[in-house]
């Protein structure tokens, strides 16, 4: 393998990684301060390559889709926290797994009497849509980079969001201690709103500007789904600084291991997990 | 003087910056009660996890029959003959009390993963579970939900299901907290009675019960023992008549 | 008391009444009953996880998946093979992965014990899914059924329907009779202790990690039986049977029944299979049969939010009490 080959395979698996993060983060947001386990998560991801879709092929720009399509996805998740998973809070998990279960039965079924069974391209914006030589043969898409850092802006901007605000410190008092959060007059229940949709939004924005790479098809939210089920075991429930370590890991595994050992790549992730089950079972950066 | 049936040696318990129990040791002897006293937050109850292994120690060891036990999971250090109850009614609220004590009782006995026989089979574990509910003094409650019995008798129960198990060592958290006057006396009663071949911890606030049992009295404060010896010693000791009791009470008991 | 033994007589009813089936019905009817009972096999070794060893597994269709590809691999083509041997092969082999995943999940709880079960039904998955293994995606063909031989004789043709569906009659009443036994000794109500509370049961001394392993894997090899027979039924496998809809079906029924009550995981089978058929029969809902899964998935939001005991949960609070008590005696 030489040096530019090397380079794309690596910037391929940090690329993954990062968009990972973007649906993980919600997830493992989600799981920390709420307590509650979300299976449909991936199926926001799916509602938002989607909508990148059908807005963009309807405006003829995903730029112009994404922006449209971000508060539509803000608005579900509040919806939904409101109407569905506010009941949950208290309950056992097993009743959050079977409602969130029928969630996923329910967005399947939707999306396929709205937009079809069919599997659509995005088109790559025009901006955009050029590549970086890298040898002779060799080059390296600029939407690729594109999305790499606009990953890492969000979250830049989600660290800052958590550690340096006066809603960040909320959220972690929250996560900490829900009945203190109570009785010192915050309105916890809008933050459980706010964080939920947040956290929809990061997904289906996922969705929305992985769409062009991966385009759009029926399920695409469960492969998504349980790929964010194992980074959040490997970087332990409910930490952010987590999400982002094992997402990186596991999208480099992923990238490294579908060109070095094509056979079994799609296991190791799972031996990744079992081995921090092994090692670790609170997860790399977890409270014990 | 016998050795003692456990020795703790410099037992150190932090959570973070907090050193909730700090460099302990203490002697527990068969044929004794051993009394600790301390005002709330002074890491009795930490240490009580650490005997019995509900939490690991940070330093320090926990010398049990001649073995190092610091460390070990709570259901070993149980099957070795450390048994205990919590500060705060720890019990099995669905099951009926009978059940309850079955279940301690089962857990010592060798069939105990036996897998066909119906579990109410065995007449040795049935009689050590009513035993114990006797001895606790629960027997005309054994067909009663645990969550249906009033705070005093889950506090019993509590009790029961720890001697079902049959230690040769008792920890008791604040057994007598939230029982009435009748219900504290029979569990004096009951304690004194297993002194003699039981080695006991125990912990209370109940200044009447305290002395009625002690052979030993230590004190703590703040996760440090401030005083150990007889209860004499220590109720004469200056450093705990001023730091802790405000002299008067113990003095004038 | 009269009453009671009544109750206890009505599963020997029911068992009979089932039993005679066949002569009054054939093939189609008969067929989507030995589904039922299939599945209820695969919904009571959940339960046995979920409603007794308060462990709520997501990825229980592996186990389930596990032995209908290990039946497959075992069959030499186009030939028969034996039940004598290949079923309990077959469990074996799901009996020793659940083993083995066990250590590794019951590392962990709650939320965590979740996602991981379901992970490594998605590894089960993907390893049938991307490698040839077990005929990729397309899965594998189940040519003949197993033959059920004594020396020379054949005790009943597996090839004849109604011969499968007793079959599997008497497999559903023997698991349910062993898990009652099981549930009755000092191992459940170990379980039991365990679920309602797993700290105070290690504080008197039960190993807990190995009680629940044991559970596990037990559970796991009851999948596999289950899992088994459909394979035998349907004459095939694919990567679908160890798809994560699998197991949220199966979980579906445990809850739909009733939890920890054993017999509701026949009831919640029985209902859940038959509202499938409903729900998706085209002659009566026509195009809107094509986007069942819909109804489906409203219903399971409903029962979630709605019915948390279930259907045995609603017949207690109408006053009948059931036949068996979970919690206490
Ligand atoms: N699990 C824990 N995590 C953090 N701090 C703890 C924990 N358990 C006890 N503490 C702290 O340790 C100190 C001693 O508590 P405890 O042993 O319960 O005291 P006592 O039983 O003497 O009232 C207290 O300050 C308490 O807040
Ligand atoms: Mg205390």
């Amino acid at each position: 393998m030489d040096f530019a080959f090397f380079l794309i395979q690596l910037l391929n698996g940090l690329q993954y990684g990062l968009l990972l993060f973007l649906v993980a983060s919600g997830l493992t947001l989600i799981f920390g301060i709420m307590g509650i386990i979300n299976l449909a998560h991936g199926s926001f991801y799916m509602v938002g390559a989607y909508l990148a879709w059908s807005l963009s092929s309807m405006t003829g720009s995903l730029t112009a889709a994404i922006l449209l399509a971000i508060p539509l996805t803000v608005i579900l998740g509040m919806a939904l926290e409101r109407l569905l998973f506010r009941h949950l809070y208290q309950r056992d998990h097993l009743y959050q797994v079977l409602l969130t279960y029928g969630l996923i039965l329910v967005f399947e079924e939707l999306r396929s009497l709205i937009w079809g069974d069919d599997v659509h391209g995005v088109a790559v914006p025009a901006l955009l849509n050029a590549s970086i030589p890298l040898t002779d043969n060799l080059s390296y898409p600029v939407y690729r980079l594109a999305i790499s850092g606009v990953c890492l802006l969000l979250a830049a901007g989600l660290y800052f969001l958590i550690q340096k605000t006066r809603l960040g410190m909320m959220i972690r008092a929250g996560a900490s201690n829900r009945d203190m959060v109570q009785s010192l007059g915050i309105d916890i229940k809008l933050i459980y709103t706010l964080v939920f949709a947040l956290g929809i939004a990061l997904a289906a924005f996922a969705g929305m500007i992985n769409a062009p790479l991966s385009s759009v098809f029926p399920n695409m939210g469960g492969q998504v789904l349980i790929i964010c089920f194992v980074v959040v075991v490997i970087g332990g429930i409910g930490s952010v600084k987590g999400a982002m370590a094992a997402s990186l890991i596991i999208g480099l595994a992923e990238t490294f291991g579908q060109v070095l050992v094509p056979e079994v790549a799609g296991m190791i992730v799972y031996v990744l997990m079992a081995i921090v089950l092994v090692w670790r079972p609170e997860g790399l950066f977890g409270r014990a | 003087m016998n050795e003692p049936i456990l020795r703790t040696k410099a037992l150190t318990k932090r959570f973070g910056g907090l050193v909730a129990v700090s460099e302990v040791s203490l002697d527990l002897f068969v044929g004794e009660v051993h009394v600790v006293i301390g005002p709330n937050g002074a890491g009795k109850s930490t240490l009580t996890n650490l005997l019995s292994g509900d939490l690991p120690p940070t330093s320090g060891e926990v010398i049990f029959e001649g073995r190092n036990i610091a460390g070990c999971t709570s259901d070993h250090i149980s099957r070795l003959g450390i048994g205990r109850s919590y500060q705060k009614t720890n019990i099995f609220l669905p099951f009926t009390v009978f059940e309850n004590c079955r279940l301690a009782a089962q857990s010592r006995t060798p069939h105990a993963l036996s897998v066909f026989r119906p579990a109410e089979g065995y007449a040795e574990i049935n009689r050590l579970a009513e035993e114990a509910m006797a001895a606790a003094g629960l027997t005309h409650r054994a067909g009663r939900i645990a969550a249906t019995l009033s705070h005093g008798e889950q506090r019993q129960l509590e009790i029961a299901m720890c001697l079902a198990t049959q230690p040769r060592l008792l920890l008791l958290d604040e057994p007598l907290a939230g029982m009435g006057p009748h219900e504290s006396q029979r569990m004096v009663e009951l304690i004194k009675g297993l002194t003699a071949d039981h080695a006991i911890m125990l912990i209370e606030h109940d200044m009447d019960a305290v002395f009625a049992l002690a052979h030993r009295l230590t004190v703590m404060v703040n996760g440090e023992v401030l005083e150990s010896g007889t209860p004499e010693e220590v109720r004469s000791s200056p450093a705990v008549q001023l730091a802790y009791l405000g002299g008067e009470e113990l003095l004038h008991e | 008391m009269k009453n009671s033994r009544l109750i206890g007589f009505l599963p020997w009813l029911v068992v009979g009444l089932l039993a005679l089936f066949p002569l009054v019905e054939s093939t189609f009817y008969m067929q989507l009953l030995t589904k039922v009972l299939i599945m209820a096999i695969f919904a009571m070794s959940l339960d046995l996880l979920v409603g007794y060893t308060g462990l709520v597994s997501f990825g229980h269709a592996a186990y389930f998946g596990l032995a209908g590809y290990a039946l497959a691999l075992m069959a030499p083509k186009y030939e028969t093979v034996s039940l004598w041997w290949s079923l309990p092969a077959s469990i074996g082999v799901c009996a020793l992965f659940a083993l083995i995943t066990g250590t590794l999940v019951l590392r962990t709880r709650g939320i965590y014990f979740i996602m991981v079960t379901l992970a490594f039904s998605q590894m089960l998955f993907f390893i049938f899914h991307d490698t040839k293994l077990g005929g990729g995606s397309d899965g594998i063909y189940i040519y003949a059924k197993p033959t059920m031989k004594l020396g020379e004789m054949e005790l009943g043709s597996l090839e004849k329907l109604e011969n499968f569906y007793w079959l599997v009659l008497l497999l559903t009443a023997g698991s349910y009779l062993l898990l009652r036994r099981i549930l009755g000794s000092s191992f459940g109500r170990a379980l039991l202790g365990i679920k309602v509370n797993e700290h105070r049961m290690r504080a008197l001394g039960f190993p807990v990690f190995k009680y629940q392993l044991a559970s596990f894997t037990l559970s796991g090899a009851l999948a596999g039986l289950a899992g088994y027979m459909a394979a035998v039924q349907y004459g095939f496998v694919n990567p679908e049977i160890l798809s994560w809809h699998q197991s949220g079906a199966v979980l579906m029924m445990v809850i739909l029944g009733g939890m920890g009550t054993l017999y509701g995981s026949v009831i919640g089978a029985f209902a859940f299979v038959l509202l499938q058929e409903v729900l998706s029969n085209q002659a009566w809902f026509g195009i809107a049969a094509k986007h069942w899964q819909l109804a489906m998935g409203i219903f399971i939001m409903l029962v979630a939010l709605y019915m948390p005991q279930g259907l045995a949960g609603l017949a207690q609070k109408f006053g009948r009490k059931p036949a068996e008590e979970t919690s206490d005696e």
